[in-house]
């Protein structure tokens, strides 16, 4: 790590996180042009930029601006935020296997939204809203049953994976109730997908980034004394229940949000955390290197779940798999080949 | 200097340390001593406010330490715990760099004189060299020393040790209590140290603390304090207690319980 000092404000600075970050935000980039290029009618590069910079026919902007932008900016952004809030809570239970899904994020989405869809047929545009408050509620109920004189790591993990199962089953018993046309709308949702996502979505993830980033980051400081433990964190001035509080708020906004905006993505808060720490030879890396990666995860997988399988696309949260556990797997066998296995 | 009134701490209802009162004598080695389960992690947890007291309570320089902000009370006291955890393959030089913490803000994350302290918390450990090195890797020794470097980095006069030998070989026991006494008698740091082992406790404390069921039952210079009498009552074991030929200070024999025959029947 290397001190950066300018005039009283000074700081630590991991290089290789940020060489990591920076390369994921340019492989990013560069997709996410590729993928505005290609649709039902492939236009051109230079015609696309021609037309983001505003001076583009009505009609490219259309399909450009209008159409395919938005799905793009939804997938960077729920990518980053399902990777924040996956790294969140890898580090604060000190376990790799924590991610959002466990605490309940992704059945309480999904039973709102199949709840929605099968037993009041609500329209497709209510369910972000839906998705959002069948979150927050299972994740505050999961918490609170954790909570005994503080918020220990175990409890959290135990007491989530029993919600989400019972979560789980009511999810499946609905789907059995609902006929064949509705339960594939709710499956498709299920899986995960950016089909039809246009700029409210879009403005979604994109304040929801701006709020609780910055707010990951500043509880960040706090994040690497929790990691010492209760007693060292203490010891150290650390606000253990105060500061573990509000970055399990911040996890559960960033992944309820994401949630809402596109449906449960699988995978990427669970990976991409892993990705970052793995590509980073400081084997902590910052939670902005977990987004980043989780952008490129997110985008990348829809271009190939667009085109690979074109006419068919398949749901984006399908892909997500199939890209990153087999990149996780690679880094591992070779970390265990030079001997910085684990 | 930090000192107890009237002291009861525990968890739940029932009391594990109760009516202690202590003077933690500064810029010395104090070590508390006792059977298992009589109470000294929880007393030296009480000391550095991990624990809310039930009854009475903890003062430094005379403030009383519920009343201290968290920052103001990391500068001046220290405190390892019996197992410390860490991040999977954190480096040295990122964890002892978090004992920083109490010292810094948010605009000042690394100031030149964090860096500088964190360099000497290293040398002073003899981890230098291990700076780039994952924790992981290190052996029980290094580790320990690891964890010592951190306390140090947080620079506070005042350094609680939860037992910090365990599960150490002797020649690391020596190692890090040698270190111990460098910190104490180099730069004055007053060092409170949970000893298992009575003979190393009576070889390096000043102040040598006996507990019985969360209370003091001796305190003092371990010479006059460590006797067999002693011993019996706070372990219950029959034991003879000789000068140490080595250094002069107590040296505790226990008496065998049963003939031991040289050779399996």
């Amino acid at each position: 790590m290397k001190a950066l000092r300018i005039g009283p404000f000074s700081t630590r600075v991991d290089v290789a996180s940020i060489v990591v970050s920076v390369i994921a935000c340019a492989l990013t980039l560069v997709i996410a042009a590729v993928s505005l290029t290609l649709g039902d009618y492939e236009i051109p590069l230079p015609q696309v930029l021609n037309t983001l910079a505003g001076k583009g026919s009505l009609i490219m902007t259309d399909v450009v601006v209008n159409n395919r932008l938005p799905r793009v900016l939804v997938g960077m952004g729920v990518g980053a935020a399902f990777a924040i809030s996956g790294a969140i809570f890898q580090r604060l239970a000190r376990n790799p296997l924590v991610s959002p899904d466990l605490i309940g994020i992704n059945a309480g989405a999904a039973l709102a939204a199949v709840l929605m869809i099968t037993v009041f047929g609500s329209a497709v545009s209510w369910l972000p809203a839906g998705a959002l408050i069948g979150s927050l509620l299972t994740a505050t109920s999961i918490y609170l049953l954790a909570y005994k004189k503080g918020i220990a790591g175990y409890r959290l993990v135990l007491v989530g994976i029993g919600i989400t199962a019972i979560v789980g089953s009511i999810t499946a018993y609905l789907l059995t109730l609902a006929d064949i046309y509705t339960a594939k709308t709710a499956s498709m949702w299920l899986a995960g997908s950016l089909a039809g996502r246009s700029w409210p979505h879009a403005i979604l993830i994109g304040i929801t980034l701006l709020v609780l980033v910055p707010a990951a980051v500043a509880g960040s400081r706090q994040l690497r004394l929790l990691e010492l433990g209760d007693d060292l964190a203490r010891t150290l001035a650390g606000r253990v229940e105060l500061s573990r509080g509000l970055l399990i708020a911040v996890g559960v906004g960033l992944a309820g949000l994401a949630t809402a905006a596109a449906g449960p993505i699988g995978f990427v808060a669970l990976v991409a955390p892993q990705l970052a720490r793995r590509l980073v030879a400081e084997r902590v890396a910052g939670l902005l290197a977990a987004g980043a990666i989780g952008a490129l995860l997110v985008v990348a997988s829809d271009l190939l779940a667009r085109e690979i399988f074109a006419p068919t696309a398949l749901p984006v949260g399908v892909v997500t798999a199939f890209l990153g556990a087999p990149y996780l797997l690679i880094l591992m066998a070779r970390a265990n080949r030079v001997g910085r296995g684990g | 200097m930090l000192r107890t009134e009237d002291l009861r701490l525990g968890y739940d209802a029932l009391p594990v340390v109760s009516d202690l009162s202590v003077e933690i004598p500064p810029g010395r080695i104090t070590v508390i001593v006792g059977a298992n389960a009589c109470g000294k992690s929880t007393l030296l947890r009480g000391l550095a406010r991990l624990l809310v007291p039930q009854g009475g309570s903890v003062y430094l320089d005379d403030h009383d330490l519920a009343t201290l902000s968290g920052s103001i009370l990391a500068t001046k006291l220290g405190m390892l715990p019996q197992q410390p955890v860490a991040p999977d393959g954190i480096l040295v030089s990122d964890l002892v760099g978090r004992g920083r913490h109490p010292h810094q803000r948010w605009f000042r994350q690394w100031s030149a004189e964090d860096e500088q302290v964190v360099t000497a918390a290293l040398e002073a450990t003899g981890t230098s060299d291990l700076a780039d090195r994952s924790l992981d890797q290190l052996s029980g020794g290094q580790r320990q020393r690891v964890w010592i470097a951190l306390a140090l980095a947080q620079d506070a006069e005042t350094m609680l040790l939860d037992e910090p030998t365990t599960f150490l070989d002797l020649a690391h026991q020596l190692e890090i209590l040698d270190l111990v006494h460098d910190l104490n008698r180099e730069r004055g740091k007053t060092m409170v140290l949970v000893l298992h082992d009575l003979n190393l406790a009576a070889r390096y404390a000043d102040h040598l603390i006996a507990l019985k069921a969360g209370k003091i039952v001796a305190q003092g210079n371990p010479a006059e304090v460590v006797t067999a009498e002693l011993v019996e009552q706070v372990f219950g074991l029959s034991c003879e207690v000789i000068a140490d030929p080595l250094t002069g200070t107590p040296l505790v024999l226990p008496r065998p319980r049963r003939q031991l025959s040289r050779s399996p029947r």
